[in-house]
Order: structure tokens, then C-alpha cells, then sequence
């Protein structure tokens, strides 16, 4: 599918998304309360299966932050984008690893290096951080006399 | 954290393998809870040398941040500052001349098969023949030569910016590449009569750690260990850059899964890498070698990602810019990450010796996790 006749399918699913201009790929902000169904939706649908998620990030953007998703599909070739703002003093979202198993070590790196709880993760600890490493290294006003050094 | 190492009521064993051991290839610790000699769980725990790049490169400018990414993965160092070097482009439109082209693409696949060279006698060691480990370096030597002569270094290359390369190609370059090929033309099958039709080999290798095609695109596995279990995935084919659009080559695919048909991918592999080496050897462009920049680069406010294909699979640069000189996130997605989440699913079931033959498919360069 092209990215025109993707965003159609995609607002079909789900009508309550937006979509961003002027990217690459077709990118849409959805409601975190959203993401499982519409993860599996986007899984299951034939015109769609997006069916390889190849990136999870995490992105401060101060004020919020925003975890995004690419995923592309290796039957009909097309990539889209996903993205959910969270709230920065209790980022909470629903795990996907039971739909794409690579998500497991993906949401274990974002909550090492940014504190993002995800619901039902089977195995929700810290990945790269020691295990009683106190805060969040990635986030933006994370302080650290002894291993940082500022310019 | 483990508290004992002792046996359970059930039988149950749990081992650390690594951080420090030769087999891992890099700071990997598994925690390995053995039933008798059987794999029951393989838990790896990471960040042995985690740096925090993607922090760091915060705050270092546009132009420096591609040469962190030669310490992630390496053994592709070439190819990861390519895939930075291209998303920086991608952002602010640098159009990269046709000679600069040419020279980076020559550059990964040497890289390539450097990397596979590595590979290849490194694995050898880990299933106990000792003698491939010599006669992969012997070639690799010839690689790491060209590379010191044109690039100034032997392991990480710093020689990508963003518009080209940093300096033009050494005269020698094209005698000595053409020198190169035709001796490893007649290595190659060498390699291959020592080790691939090695009984011994064969049966360490065959129907151990399979890996179904579904698995491998759940786990979100990239290069030749998705591509033995059957997955197109070959970031040169699906999304060409450079010049790959015009070049004959193949992907090699294998359908068993198993640890001796990622070892057949790779093998393949070298040989196709080889092939594009010698199509473009005499056709290089005169020209710029690297386009007109200005000192101090600023990306526009956006989102650019850009994928390339290193030795062990998709290497992805995402970055997020808020029109400054440094990026606001850079996140790298790096295979070996995907590929080892998958490593628990498969070693169920085998034996250690097996589990070490599956690391040493599996092509793990712990740095490019642990990042």
C-alpha cells in the first residue's frame, strides 16, 4: 500500500488518531488507552500486518514524553510509525511483547533509561543499569555528579 | 541476581557463562539454568560496556557523532558511520557526488567481508578447530592493510562525513583491491574444503537452534540469521542506497533455520561481496570526493531515519532534531540487539556445546547492544 491508501486503512481502524505531515513515512499519535487493540488490529488486518516492529524509542520532551514505534510489514513492504505521548510523572503504557516478541528487550530498555512502566511486560526490570541504579538516565533533567560531566 | 549457585529440589543448575570468557565474544554475561546438561532458561544480562552513546551524542555536533558509532559494531565500523553519514544527508538534502558513491560502497563490502572473515575463524575456534582462526586473520591482514593506506586506521576507520568521504583514495587502492580478489577468489573454496564439508562440523552444526521464519520476524531478527530461516531482509534490496540500485548481486536465503544454514548465508554472503567489489573496482568515477558542506551543520526540526545493511543485519539511525547544532535523540537500532532476544528461544532444549554454536552463528558484537 502506498502512504495515502495507508492512512486511509489506518483512520478506518482507528478514527480517533492524527496524523503527522511531512514525514517519510505515515506517522500517527494515538492514545496510549488505544495502542494494545489497535496494535492487534494492525497485526491481524491483510491489508496491513504490520508484522516487524524494528524500532522502539523513547523521546523527553520535557513537558511529556512520547514513545515511539516503526513497524513495517514483510508482506506488503510499506512502514508506518506510532507514537503515544505519555504523561512524565507516571508514564504508563500497555506492553506489546505477546504480539511481537522483540518488544520485550525493546520496553526493558525503556524503562532502564527513562522509567516507562509497561502493563503486563513478563520480565519488567532494568537491562543495561545495575539493578539498584537509582533514576532515569536518559531523561533530560537527570543529574549525576560522579558520571557525568558537563561541558 | 543469582544468590547461590546450587542445586534445586527439582535438579535445577543455574551457571554464569561470561562476562569474561572467550567463546562470548564480548562482554556477555548468560545465566543458564541447566537441568543435567540440558538448557532449560538462557537469560543474558547486559550492559558490561554499555557507554551511554546515545546520551553522549547529545551533545557532540553533527559532524562528530558518526565516529562514536564505529566503537558500537566494530567489525562494520565503516558501514555504521555510513548509515549516521546518510541519515545527516537525508536531513539537510546534501546531494553526495557520484565518486564518493562509489568509494563508500567499495568500502562496506570490504568491511563486509572482513567482518564474515572474523566471523568465520572466530566460530571455528568456538566448535574446537583451531588452524581456520590463523587463516582468517592471514586474509583479514590484506583488508586492514588497503584500509591503513586510504583510511589512516585498522579497526575503526573514521573516514565517512556527511557529504562524502573524508579524504580521496590512495593510488594504490585500485591495484592492490584487484591483488585482494583474485587471492581470496582461490581462498574462499579453500575455507570451504578445511571446515564446511567437515563431518565433525556438519554435526555441530546441523538441526541445532532452529529458528522458524515466524519466530524470526516476531523477534524481529535481521541479515543472515533471519535470512537462513527464509526472510528477505536484505536492506541493500529492499530500500537500495548508493549505488546498490545498480548492481548485480544476489541475497543468499536458506529455508532449515539451523545453525549450519546461517553458516552457508554467510559463506555465500562473501562470495556475493566479492562480486560487487569486482563489478566496481575498475568503473570508479573521476570527481569531488565529498561534497560542499558548511562547517558547522544544523538538521532542520524533524525526525530523519535511515537504515542500512552492516555485516550482521539492519543498522537503523533514528534522530530527532530540534534545529540545533547537536541532536535532540538519536536512538540506534542495532541488530544484534534483536537477534539476541531470540538467542533464549532457540538454545532450549541443547546442550551448552550447543549453545556456543549457536552464539557463534548468531554473530553477536556485544558493543553494538550494549551500546
Amino acid at each position: 500500500m502506498n502512504n495515502e491508501e495507508l492512512k486511509a486503512r489506518l483512520g478506518e481502524l482507528l478514527p480517533a488518531a492524527v496524523f503527522e505531515e511531512g514525514a517519510e513515512w505515515v506517522t500517527m499519535v494515538i492514545d496510549p488507552a488505544a495502542w494494545k487493540e489497535f496494535a492487534r488490529q494492525i497485526r491481524r488486518d491483510p491489508g496491513l500486518e504490520a508484522d516487524y516492529l524494528f524500532c522502539v524509542t523513547c523521546v523527553d520532551w520535557k513537558t511529556h514524553l512520547t514513545m515511539v514505534y516503526h513497524l513495517t510489514s514483510t508482506v506488503h513492504r510499506h512502514t508506518l510509525v506510532v507514537k503515544a505521548k505519555l504523561d512524565r510523572n507516571d508514564p504508563e503504557i500497555v506492553t506489546v511483547s505477546d504480539i511481537w516478541r522483540t518488544a520485550e528487550f525493546h520496553e526493558r530498555e525503556a524503562y532502564d533509561l527513562f522509567g516507562v512502566k509497561f502493563k503486563d511486560h513478563p520480565d519488567l526490570r532494568r537491562l543495561f543499569m545495575t539493578d539498584d541504579w537509582k533514576g532515569w538516565p536518559l531523561r533530560k533533567d537527570y543529574e549525576d555528579s560522579v558520571n557525568m560531566i558537563k561541558l | 541476581m543469582i544468590e547461590e549457585i546450587a542445586i534445586s529440589e527439582n535438579g535445577e543448575m543455574v551457571v554464569n557463562l561470561g562476562p569474561q570468557h572467550p567463546s562470548t565474544h564480548g562482554v556477555l554475561h548468560l545465566v543458564i539454568t541447566l537441568q543435567g546438561e540440558t538448557i532449560k532458561k538462557v537469560e543474558p544480562h547486559l550492559g558490561y560496556i554499555h557507554r551511554s552513546i546515545e546520551k553522549m551524542c547529545e551533545s557532540l555536533s553533527y559532524r562528530q557523532f558518526i565516529y562514536v558509532t564505529s566503537r558500537m559494531d566494530y567489525l562494520s565500523s565503516h558501514i555504521n558511520n555510513h548509515g549516521c553519514a546518510l541519515c545527516v544527508e537525508k536531513g539537510m538534502q546534501i546531494e553526495v557526488p557520484p565518486r564518493a558513491k562509489v568509494i563508500r560502497v567499495l568500502m562496506d563490502e570490504l568491511t563486509r567481508l572482513a567482518s564474515h572473515q572474523l566471523w568465520w575463524g572466530a566460530m571455528a575456534m568456538d566448535v574446537g578447530a583451531l588452524t581456520p582462526f590463523f587463516y582468517a586473520f592471514r586474509e583479514r591482514e590484506a583488508i586492514n592493510d588497503i584500509m591503513e593506506e586510504t583510511c589512516g586506521a585498522r579497526l575503526t576507520m573514521n573516514y565517512m562525513v556527511p557529504g562524502g568521504v573524508m579524504a580521496d583514495l590512495h593510488p594504490n587502492f585500485q591495484k592492490k583491491v584487484k591483488a585482494f580478489i583474485s587471492l581470496f577468489r582461490s581462498k574462499i573454496d579453500e575455507y570451504d574444503e578445511l571446515v564446511t564439508g567437515n563431518i565433525i562440523f556438519k554435526s555441530r552444526m546441523q538441526g541445532v537452534g532452529y529458528l522458524s521464519r515466524e519466530d524470526a520476524i516476531s523477534y524481529g531478527c535481521t541479515g543472515p540469521t533471519a535470512r537462513a530461516s527464509g526472510l528477505r531482509c536484505d536492506m541493500r534490496k529492499l530500500a537500495p542506497y548508493e549505488v546498490y540500485g545498480e548492481l548485480q548481486f544476489e541475497e543468499p536465503i536458506a529455508t532449515e533455520g539451523d545453525c549450519f544454514a546461517r553458516y552457508r548465508v554467510r559463506m555465500q554472503e562473501m562470495r556475493q561481496s566479492l562480486s560487487i567489489i569486482e563489478q566496481l573496482i575498475d568503473n570508479i568515477p573521476e570527481g569531488e570526493f565529498q561534497a560542499k558542506t558548511k562547517a558547522v551543520l544544523k538538521l532542520p526540526k524533524g525526525e530523519f531515519y535511515s537504515r542500512v545493511e552492516t555485516a550482521r543485519g539492519e543498522f537503523g539511525v533514528y534522530i530527532v532534531s530540534e534545529g540545533g547544532t547537536t541532536p535532540y535523540r538519536i536512538k540506534f537500532r542495532s541488530p544484534g540487539f534483536s537477534n539476541l532476544s531470540a538467542l533464549d528461544h532457540m538454545a532450549r532444549g541443547h546442550k551448552i556445546g550447543d549453545l556456543v554454536a549457536i552464539m557463534g552463528t548468531l554473530d553477536l558484537v556485544i558493543p553494538d547492544i550494549d551500546r
